[in-house]
């Protein structure tokens, strides 16, 4: 606790909130925001399909499959930042090729790709174990009822996977917002262009101090809003629900 | 039709064969010149183009829906219908688990009629409730299914379940069908002794020779029995608990079999009482067990005709 609180008490608050209209935050803000919407777009879009496959099917290469999905967790992000940039990166893999390089060369889609790979494997993580925790029973109920594989889907794995979905979007989302190593490899941390809240607290410790610690504070309130989110989503049980959920109406045909 | 056989049989997995949630390796699946698995044809229809309705054991509600929701997910067209035939209207807003297990399979059955089904599945549809609504809920059942008309096949673990429920019953064992018939002719003519002791009837073994135109079974406790079947070498006798007879002394009348040993148990089972004999188990009423003063051991006699003994080889 004491590590959180002072951030808050080391310099009067006046002179914290101050240091908020700072351009250096402002921007690191908006880079922040935009990386973190679109990068977590991506890793439910994606990931959602990728989990519910990797939990309902049992297939050769399912075990490695998972492992492969599994190892950003545990790898370092520098290290992640490093294969972005031997992969992607003007001399990389596939940068040399197609154009990729230009597209990504130190701008907000870097940053993404970064939060991507790094953040995206505990959601596809806690989204496996959350499918998979689903009764198979009432999957193969819906399917004699009549539903097809789509709609059984929406109407029953995805509302009942739904809690164990949201905190794995809720860690995601935090680990991508912490985000450094991969990012500052691989994008670089340009203000206004690839410098998120994290990289910003970086750049500023030995600028302007008081900046970095308004930076931080930020980020200690996202971080237990973060929290806070998932606590109450939890309370907010699937089986009290009286509406159907948000997805439920793509899946009746 | 019901199906009964141990735990491991294979009836779960014959279900969800029907249903499509399992391929089998082998053999056909057609319901009314429809076919909808022939492993050698290589046909297969995924559930959802099956028209069964099938009630699972824990009965499968979705837990975040309404009881209405539930129902109506099979189908939209007779839910009102439906939850009022199954007197569940005033339930339609609750959600599964604040239902009572009675109250469970009625929205179960429900929902798999709301598909408008053409073969009715039922996997050990009583198993899931307890003892006391167990017999109220074998009784309606038995009244709804007759109602519907529709083929159903019930599987279960308890022959008297399946007795009565069932027009036609067939005994697995092991993934084979080892006798369909009448419950009735189930009882009078086992085809072999898995068979008998599943329908509830003691099994001594022994071994048969004729005698003057009777049956002598020699039993392996050494005691001696005569039977109006006719069968040779070692062979099963199997008895009813029904047919027994139980007295301090072999019964005066035309019983021929006579076997004396010690009461090792009394056990009520509703309006009955069970009383294990020796190798025996006899039914009884409560009021002859009081006046024989059975009581674990003290011994008593138990006799039994030799028209009420069936024998199958063993």
């Amino acid at each position: 606790m004491l590590p959180v609180l002072a951030i808050f008490v080391h310099v009067p608050p006046g002179r914290l909130l101050a240091q908020l209209s700072n351009p250096v935050v402002h921007d690191a803000l908006v880079v922040t925001v935009r990386t973190s919407v679109v990068a977590q777009a991506l890793i439910l879009l994606l990931g959602t399909p990728l989990a519910y496959f990797l939990a309902t099917r049992r297939f050769r290469g399912r075990a490695l499959l998972i492992t492969l999905v599994e190892l950003p967790i545990v790898l370092p992000p520098a290290v992640a930042g490093i294969g972005l940039l031997v992969a992607f990166g003007r001399f990389g893999l596939l940068g040399r090729h197609f154009g990729v390089w230009s597209l990504v060369s130190f701008n907000w889609l870097a940053v993404t790709f970064a939060v991507l790979l790094v953040a995206g494997p505990f959601y596809v993580r806690s989204a496996i174990s959350a499918f998979e925790a689903v009764d198979r029973d009432l999957v193969a109920a819906a399917r004699t009822l009549g539903a097809r594989p789509l709609r059984t889907f929406f109407r029953v794995s995805l509302p009942l996977a739904r809690s164990g979905l949201a905190a794995g979007e809720a860690v995601a989302l935090a680990r991508g917002i912490g985000e450094f190593g991969a990012t500052i490899m691989f994008a670089g941390s340009l203000q206004g262009r690839t410098q998120t809240l994290s990289l910003a607290v970086y750049a500023e410790f030995d600028r302007n101090f008081d900046v970095a610690l308004a930076i931080s504070a930020v980020l200690v309130l996202l971080s237990v809003a973060i929290l806070l989110a998932l606590k109450v989503s939890a309370l907010w049980q699937p089986s009290r629900q009286s509406s159907p959920s948000l997805f439920a109406r793509f899946g009746s045909s | 039709m019901a199906l009964v056989g141990p735990s491991g049989a294979g009836k779960t997995s014959l279900l969800r064969a029907i249903a499509g949630l399992v391929r089998p390796a082998a053999g056909r699946i057609v319901l009314d010149g429809e076919t909808w698995f022939d492993a050698s044809a290589r046909v297969w229809r995924p559930p959802e183009e099956r028209r069964v309705g099938l009630v699972f054991q824990e009965y499968a509600l979705f837990p975040h829906m309404s009881v209405r929701a539930n129902v109506a997910f099979g189908g939209e067209g007779r839910v009102d219908e439906l939850l009022e035939r199954f007197r569940i209207s005033a339930l339609a807003r609750a959600r599964p688990d604040e239902l009572s297990g009675g109250e469970r399979q009625r929205v179960a059955l429900a929902r798999a009629l709301a598909r408008d089904p053409a073969v009715l599945l039922l996997d050990e549809p009583l198993a899931a409730l307890d003892a006391h609504t167990r017999s109220a809920v074998r009784a309606e059942l038995h009244e709804l299914l007759r109602e519907l008309g529709l083929p159903t096949l019930v599987v279960t673990h308890d022959y008297e379940d399946a007795a009565a429920l069932a027009d036609e019953v067939g005994v697995l064992v092991d993934g084979e069908l080892r006798q369909l018939a009448p419950p009735g002719e189930l009882v009078a003519r086992p085809a072999d002794a898995f068979v008998a002791s599943f329908t509830g009837a003691n099994l001594l073994r022994g071994t048969a020779r004729r005698d003057d135109g009777l049956t002598l079974v020699r039993l392996e406790s050494g005691d001696e029995i005569y039977s109006a079947d006719e069968l040779e070498g070692p062979v099963g006798v199997v008895v009813y608990p029904w047919e027994i007879v139980v007295g301090p002394a072999p019964d005066g009348g035309s019983a021929l079999n006579a076997i004396r040993a010690e009461v090792r148990s009394v056990t009520r089972v509703g309006s009955r009482v069970r009383v294990q004999l020796g190798p025996l188990t006899a039914e009884l009423t409560q009021a002859s067990v009081e006046r024989l003063d059975l009581v674990p051991g003290r011994v008593a006699v138990a006799s039994f005709k030799a028209t009420a003994t069936r024998l199958v080889s063993l």
